[in-house]
């Protein structure tokens, strides 16, 4: 015999499941289907591409912010980060203003720098036992001033061309940016989701004092997440400047911004120990359609970020209370 | 004959307090020792010295024959003692299995980093089903699991890594009758696969179901080990509360009315 109440209920803690384990992904299709209704040529194989395109620099440093909120931080200095190494890699290789140092010697120096201002976090964060919200908030301010002091109020530009490629090339239909974003994606999963490093960047995130009582070196472990978050900035600083092809101040400036919205859309929580990439990139695509819509829809900026502000809190208010929902459930549970 | 473990001559003081006065201990192997004593007789003391949170200010420790210096956690978790404790240091954003094996992942491939997840499964299973515990999958997050399971997980975690004595600071303190009563039958499998167990507790009745011998505290001194199988409730409460020479004071009389 089919027990009725019980079928309804069983299939709306299903229905509740896939909403609660799958709430960015739901989000990403429904803004989706709507705006292939709504704006015109968006669903086109070029406007896709573009939009992929747009996504794929703050991707590569959302993958390194996961690190370290998954750890229990944050790193608000990320945009500060790029500005800086941006300056710094301008000049190496300008002719006009710089050093003209090839691109493939200059290109690693970058990514090194952004690594060691990446580290100085964690080094800061170890040291002055400060949050890392302050820390960063800190160093981004250093960051971006030193970014200005060496630009000196220049645009600097002459650079070689054979830097276009990383921002502006194709390998086939697809932009290079596209690539490097798939290639730091899929390590990023490798190492978080797959090694016993990542195993310890989640232990740590969701307990700081039993992670040290199990032996995990939590000192080490901040220098490491934090230089992760500016490996990928220094990637990142490598593929915007190549795109915007001109050393400027404002290149990257609030990206941290977009990718802690898009790994907030995504399920990566603000406490630490939980999230995925795949959840993060969901996050990222969200913002991707909604930007790229909105606009084909004719949308001014303000509107924009009106609807992005507004779909953070649903999207993380929903999430709280579905965990606060399940955690009293447990109670109920635990009291029967 | 060899004993797990051998304190002798344990003295410590806190200040002006002298918690421990010349405390001998000696457990056997495969043994579980019931630690007893009344609130300060320096029960959490003398296991936290074992278990490295605490440096003796004299005596010595053997385990397994060896004279040995345990300086911290880390050292006596090489030696392989494990203390669970009673505010468990468990991972709730995590499951069973990542629990059992946070820090210490099973990996392979030549980078020797890749996380072994099938054999980190198993392993966690088997032990599940060593331990004869009601966790129904090793996939289950800890923070969804009653006071009683997550003491079973923290044993898990310690028969992983080949514990061979395991401390118990009042394990069945925070549980309901029937998760004690499981933790209890708990710990006799452990007895029953080689561990040696230290039990301190508050609730004699539960020593004298699970222990074969029952250490008695006053004061920071040893009073006695007496055998659980001649020994009643009464013995064990006179014991702690007079002590060896019946001499009690004023403020023994009144604890002494407080056991009834």
């Amino acid at each position: 015999m089919v027990n009725n109440p019980s079928l309804f209920k069983k299939l709306s803690v299903i229905i509740g499941k896939i909403a609660s384990n799958y709430t960015p992904l739901l989000i990403l299709l429904v803004t989706l289907v709507l705006f292939s209704f709504i704006a015109p040529n968006f669903t086109t194989f070029n406007n896709f591409r573009l939009m992929i395109r747009q996504i794929s620099f703050v991707t590569i440093s959302a993958v390194g912010l996961m690190f370290v909120m998954v750890a229990g931080g944050i790193d608000l200095s990320i945009g500060s980060q790029i500005i800086l190494s941006n300056i710094v890699l301008s000049l190496m290789m300008s002719s006009t203003y710089g050093y003209g140092i090839d691109p493939l010697i200059a290109i690693p120096i970058c990514i090194a720098i952004g690594t060691i201002l990446g580290m100085a976090n964690g080094a800061l964060s170890n040291t002055l036992k400060v949050h890392p919200l302050i820390i960063t908030l800190g160093t981004s301010y250093i960051y971006r001033g030193l970014g200005y002091i060496i630009a000196g109020g220049r645009n600097i530009d002459g650079l070689p061309d054979s830097f276009r490629v990383y921002g502006q090339g194709y390998v086939g239909p697809i932009p290079v940016p596209i690539i490097i974003m798939i290639i730091v994606a899929i390590i990023g999963v490798y190492f978080l989701h797959n090694t016993n490093f990542g195993s310890r960047v989640f232990a740590m995130g969701g307990n700081q004092e039993a992670a040290h009582l199990v032996g995990i070196n939590i000192k080490r472990m901040k220098l490491i997440v934090f230089a992760i978050g500016g490996f990928a900035s220094g990637i990142t600083s490598v593929l915007l400047l190549s795109r915007v092809f001109n050393g400027q101040v404002t290149t990257g400036a609030g990206i941290e911004f977009d990718a802690l919205t898009a790994a907030l859309l995504g399920g990566v929580s603000f406490a630490g120990g939980e999230g995925t990439i795949f959840g993060l990139i969901t996050g990222v695509m969200i913002i991707g359609v909604l930007n790229n819509g909105m606009q084909l829809f004719g949308l001014q900026d303000f509107y924009q970020n009106l609807i992005k502000g507004a779909l953070l809190l649903a999207a993380v208010g929903y999430d709280e209370y579905q965990k606060s929902r399940r955690a009293k459930e447990i109670v109920e549970k635990a009291a029967a | 004959m060899e004993y797990a473990v051998e304190m002798k001559g344990i003295c410590k003081s806190f200040g002006g307090v002298q918690a421990l006065r010349n405390v001998d201990l000696e457990l056997r192997q495969g043994e579980i020792m019931g630690i007893v004593g009344d609130n300060g007789a320096g029960k959490s003391t003398l296991m936290k010295i074992l278990s490295g949170a605490y440096r003796a200010d004299k005596g010595e420790i053997y385990i397994f024959g060896n004279q040995v210096d345990i300086h911290n956690p880390l050292d006596s978790f090489k030696l392989g003692i494990s203390m669970i404790y009673q505010d468990l240091a468990l991972f709730n954003n995590l499951d069973v299995a990542k629990n059992i094996f946070a820090g210490r992942e099973l990996v392979w491939g030549p980078l020797g980093i890749t996380l072994d997840r099938k054999s980190m499964y198993r392993r966690a299973e088997e032990l599940i089903k060593d331990l004869r515990v009601d966790i129904k999958s090793p996939k289950l997050n800890v923070a969804r699991m009653s006071g009683g399971q997550r003491q079973m997980v923290a044993c898990a975690r310690a028969i992983a890594f080949q514990s061979k004595i395991m401390i118990m600071d009042e394990p069945t303190a925070a549980l309901g009758v029937t998760e004690a009563n499981k933790l209890l039958g708990l710990i006799k499998n452990l007895k029953n696969l080689g561990l040696s167990i230290l039990l301190i507790t508050q609730r004699i009745p539960d020593i004298l179901a699970i222990a074969d011998r029952v250490f008695v505290l006053k004061g920071g001194a040893r009073q006695d080990i007496l055998n659980v199988k001649d020994t009643t409730l009464d013995d064990v409460v006179t014991l702690i509360v007079k002590g060896k020479n019946g001499n009690r004071g004023i403020v023994d009389d009144i604890e002494y009315q407080s056991f009834g």
